[in-house]
């Protein structure tokens, strides 16, 4: 009995209004076995899995979840049945604390109804310290930084003992350290012979800890196979239908003048006042170059972007000059018409108004470019700009009209690139550019980038995946408790260098393959 | 074939959902007709002339409510408006083109205030303009004495005395194009156009959109979500002055108990068109397709002579319907 699958799903078909995606889809996932599905953003894997969680109940086909016959109304019965999942959208509520979240919805109890928030608390240090998180359980949720509300996503979801776990893409916010803790727990389930279902992004992580692969492509499955028997390059090949370059290209020639010049930038810490997020960093960026920032969560990488654009206000001070002209720092109003704009690393809290149309976010930030001085639009300058560039970044939209929020992952990242581009900006600060991206979409935007800086313009990027860095950057700085710890160039960066440096360990300059900066 | 499934793509949009709405309540209005009164032209004539004080207070509402805010305080900013314009032209003697721009300079102050405590100081919509609605219902009545400002002036040597109303009550309170439209239902169209104008045609509308939708998004693209807010504040002070002094004229004195309550109707006018109140949403078109809506809907029950109580009711049941159905779009 217990040799026989969790879960098997048989002709699966599911329909959007008169689109069908998902066109009779089997899948199996064994007790103890990490199940991963691969596909590009749009090939169904949210909606297989959204079918399994009880999020859709309208499908076609046949669903037995540990041996029964199961339809599942809503995502409270399949989390009754056992199912937990963590979604590659946050639920966590902001204005509640730790505690309270980890609780939503099960609040422990004493004999008088009434809830019983010692022992609240006490399970919930508890599984804060499993997750290695030093945080109270009273911290409220709104104070925490993105990663560790995905980590404490992960973390309800273990404690609720399920014997199926579905992880939506779990480390798209999380640094390498945190992913690695992730992974150990994932290893753990599976040793106790809980069921799970992985989908991610990232090649390494399928390998890393995948039993099993299925591949959907455009609603079909083309493909189920163990993991070991299955290559990178196939297995790209399968989700693409074709071939992808995936291999680094030669950087493109940088000249010598430098493009930004920052010096002592410095951002406070408004929870810890004499530990800055940023403590005096200094730096040059050439025209273009492409220069990664590395470093693990709470390296200040992130704040040294921000603070750069001028949207940390007061908590900023330190000098910058953009060809030779000093940046305010203060007013991204200002930033952007000087020339530097940044796309921040969520793109839905601060980069695009989701409601607005294509056309409408892509011209936001350059608004002045498309309007006489009375303020009055000229729309047919707009418009066309804007088909331009989105043609030039790839973006596939049923219309300019279309509001945003109906686009795919990719296609939201390509318009915010877009709308980043459309400044004509000198300097272009990137803070995780292929966040939630399919690898299609991602070898489209490394090579948008690769082009843009082929004509003197520069970039600072940011980004968890030390794969993309290593391929993206001519110039690697990285980051420590808001210091500069080493530098490497792209002849002298390794994974592992790179992470130990991130992580704070002094190598010597041969050790490390860099040499250390200042 | 096409034209039909266009039809049905165009029903399924906010305006072709508030359209339907619309013209539903003109079918419910033709078959409950009064004996043919529905039919008339001076019914529907007399429906705009009473919805256009209303529907210049919802054209601001709309760039506020945009912007994921409220304003409460147009009622208000409405009587203070009726009391200034009366006060300016029936004791003070002024000629209308000083009292229109000093009655338009105060609505547009006030509102410009309210902006600047949402924006510059971070107060909710809700909190402000409820406190600017109490603020400027008093100062109504300190300007006015508590009483209404007739032409029953009184004179410096304490004799009070009848005196004419100036020209601009008559014109306000007139219909043109041979009698078949009140100059009121002008300035509401005016307004609507105007509204229309700043939402789609200028970078303010854009800016207004994108703070409504997304504020953070909007500062990191160099939007001025400030000057923005305080902006969309302003207008919606300038039509309550504007609706101010539509009403002193049509009821010929400066009343500072007049609009109670407009602020809901406006809303609900604004509500019932399809726009959010969680902001980023909506159009000024689908505002007057709203106001439209309950004009016709008070002018049947009226027709039908529906008490008071019922008519009350069913404008309540109507407005959650109407929500409702614009909701199934999604």
């Amino acid at each position: 009995m217990t040799d026989a699958p969790l879960v098997t799903m048989r002709g699966i078909r599911k329909a959007f209004g008169p689109v069908e995606v998902l066109h009779d889809v089997d899948f199996e996932l064994l007790r103890g076995e990490v199940h991963v599905l691969a596909g590009e953003n749009g090939a169904g894997k949210s909606t297989l899995i959204n079918i399994l969680s009880g999020v859709y109940d309208d499908y076609y086909g046949e669903l037995v979840f540990d041996g029964r016959k199961r339809r599942f109304r809503h995502p409270i019965d399949a989390a009754n049945a056992g199912i937990a999942t963590i979604h590659q959208e946050l639920s966590l509520v902001p204005s509640l604390s730790i505690s309270d979240n980890l609780f939503l919805g099960r609040e422990s109890t004493n004999d008088l109804g009434l809830v019983d928030y010692s022992s609240q608390l006490e399970k919930s240090a508890a599984i804060l310290s499993d997750l290695e998180l030093d945080l109270s359980p009273m911290t409220i949720v709104e104070e925490l930084d993105i990663s560790v509300r995905q980590l404490l996503e992960i973390g309800r979801a273990l404690s609720r003992d399920a014997s199926l776990l579905i992880f939506d893409e779990p480390t798209s916010a999380l640094s390498e350290h945190e992913s690695s803790i992730l992974f150990e727990k994932i290893s753990a389930l599976r040793g106790q012979g809980r069921g799970i279902v992985y989908i991610t992004h990232r090649m390494e992580e399928i390998y890393r800890i995948a039993d099993r692969i299925t591949v959907l492509r455009d609603g079909k499955v083309v493909g189920v196979s163990p993991a070991v028997d299955l290559t990178p390059k196939g297995l790209v090949r399968l989700m693409v239908g074709r071939d992808v370059d995936i291999d680094a290209v030669d950087s493109a020639d940088h000249s010598d003048e430098p493009a930004l010049e920052v010096e002592g930038l410095r951002v406070e810490n408004n929870a810890v006042p004499d530990r800055p997020l940023v403590d005096g960093f200094s730096f040059e960026l050439m025209q273009g170059e492409i220069l990664g920032l590395a470093g693990l969560q709470g390296s200040g990488a992130s704040e040294v972007l921000h603070a750069l654009f001028g949207g940390l206000g007061e908590r900023a001070s330190g000098e910058a000059r953009l060809l030779g002209r000093p940046l305010p720092l203060r007013d991204p109003e200002a930033s952007v018409l000087a020339g530097i704009v940044l796309l921040t690393n969520d793109r839905k809290a601060s980069g695009l108004a989701m409601d607005l149309s294509v056309l409408h976010n892509a011209s936001l930030a350059s608004l002045t470019r498309f309007s006489n001085r009375f303020g009055w639009m000229q729309r047919a300058a707009e418009i066309l700009a804007v088909s331009e560039l989105s043609e030039t970044v790839g973006l596939k939209a049923p219309s300019l009209e279309a509001p945003v929020r109906e686009l795919s992952g990719g296609n939201q990242q390509k318009v915010y690139l877009a709308k980043c581009l459309m400044t004509e900006p000198q300097v272009l600060l990137l803070d995780e550019p292929t966040r939630g991206v399919d690898i299609g979409a991602k070898s489209d935007i490394y090579a948008l980038l690769r082009s843009w800086v082929g004509q003197g313009k520069s970039i600072v990027v940011i980004t968890s995946e030390l794969e993309e860095l290593l391929e993206l950057c001519d110039r690697i700085l990285v980051l420590h408790r808001g210091r500069c710890v080493a530098e490497f160039t792209r002849e002298t960066a390794t994974k592992d260098a790179l992470l130990a440096a991130a992580m704070g360990h002094q190598l010597t300059g041969s050790e490390a393959g860099g040499r250390e900066a200042r | 074939m096409t034209t039909q499934s266009t039809l049905i793509k165009w029903i399924a949009t906010p305006v072709g959902r508030a359209v339907l709405a619309l013209l539903l309540m003109i079918v419910i209005g033709s078959v409950f007709n009064a004996d043919g009164a529905f039919f008339r032209w001076s019914v529907h004539r007399d429906m705009l002339r009473q919805v256009s004080v209303y529907g210049i207070l919802a054209c601001g509402m709309t760039v506020v409510i945009i912007t994921a805010g409220i304003d409460l305080s147009v009622s208000s900013l409405l009587a203070l408006g009726a009391v200034f314009f009366a006060w300016f032209t029936l004791p003070l003697q002024w000629p209308a083109e000083f009292a229109i721009p000093g009655v338009l300079a105060i609505g547009l102050s006030l509102g410009s205030v309210s902006g600047f405590l949402v924006a510059r100081m971070r107060i909710q919509p809700f909190i402000v303009t409820l406190a600017m609605m109490v603020f400027a219902r008093g100062l109504a009545k300190v300007v006015s004495g508590g009483q209404k400002i007739t032409n029953y002036v009184m004179q410096p040597d304490g004799s009070a005395q009848l005196i004419e109303h100036p020209p601009i009550y008559e014109l306000i309170d007139s219909r043109i194009l041979g009698g078949n439209i009140s100059v009121v239902t002008l300035i509401f169209a005016l307004c609507v156009l105007f509204t229309w104008l700043v939402l789609s045609r200028f970078r303010l509308g854009r800016h207004i959109y994108a703070v409504g939708s997304n504020e953070e998004a909007a500062r990191l693209s160099g939007v001025p979500v400030r000057r923005t807010l305080v902006l969309a504040y302003a207008m919606s002070g300038l039509f309550a002055a504007v609706a101010g002094i539509c009403q002193a004229a049509q009821e010929t004195h400066g009343d500072p108990e007049t609009g109670m309550a407009y602020e809901l109707d406006a809303i609900a006018m604004v509500v019932i068109g399809g726009t959010t109140l969680a902001g980023g949403k909506g159009s000024v078109i689908l505002t007057l397709i709203g106001v439209l809506t309950i004009g016709y809907l008070q002018k049947i029950l009226s027709l039908n002579a529906a008490p008071e109580a019922t008519r009350l009711m069913l404008t309540g049941a109507i407005i959650v319907c109407a929500v409702l159905f614009q909701r199934g779009r999604r």
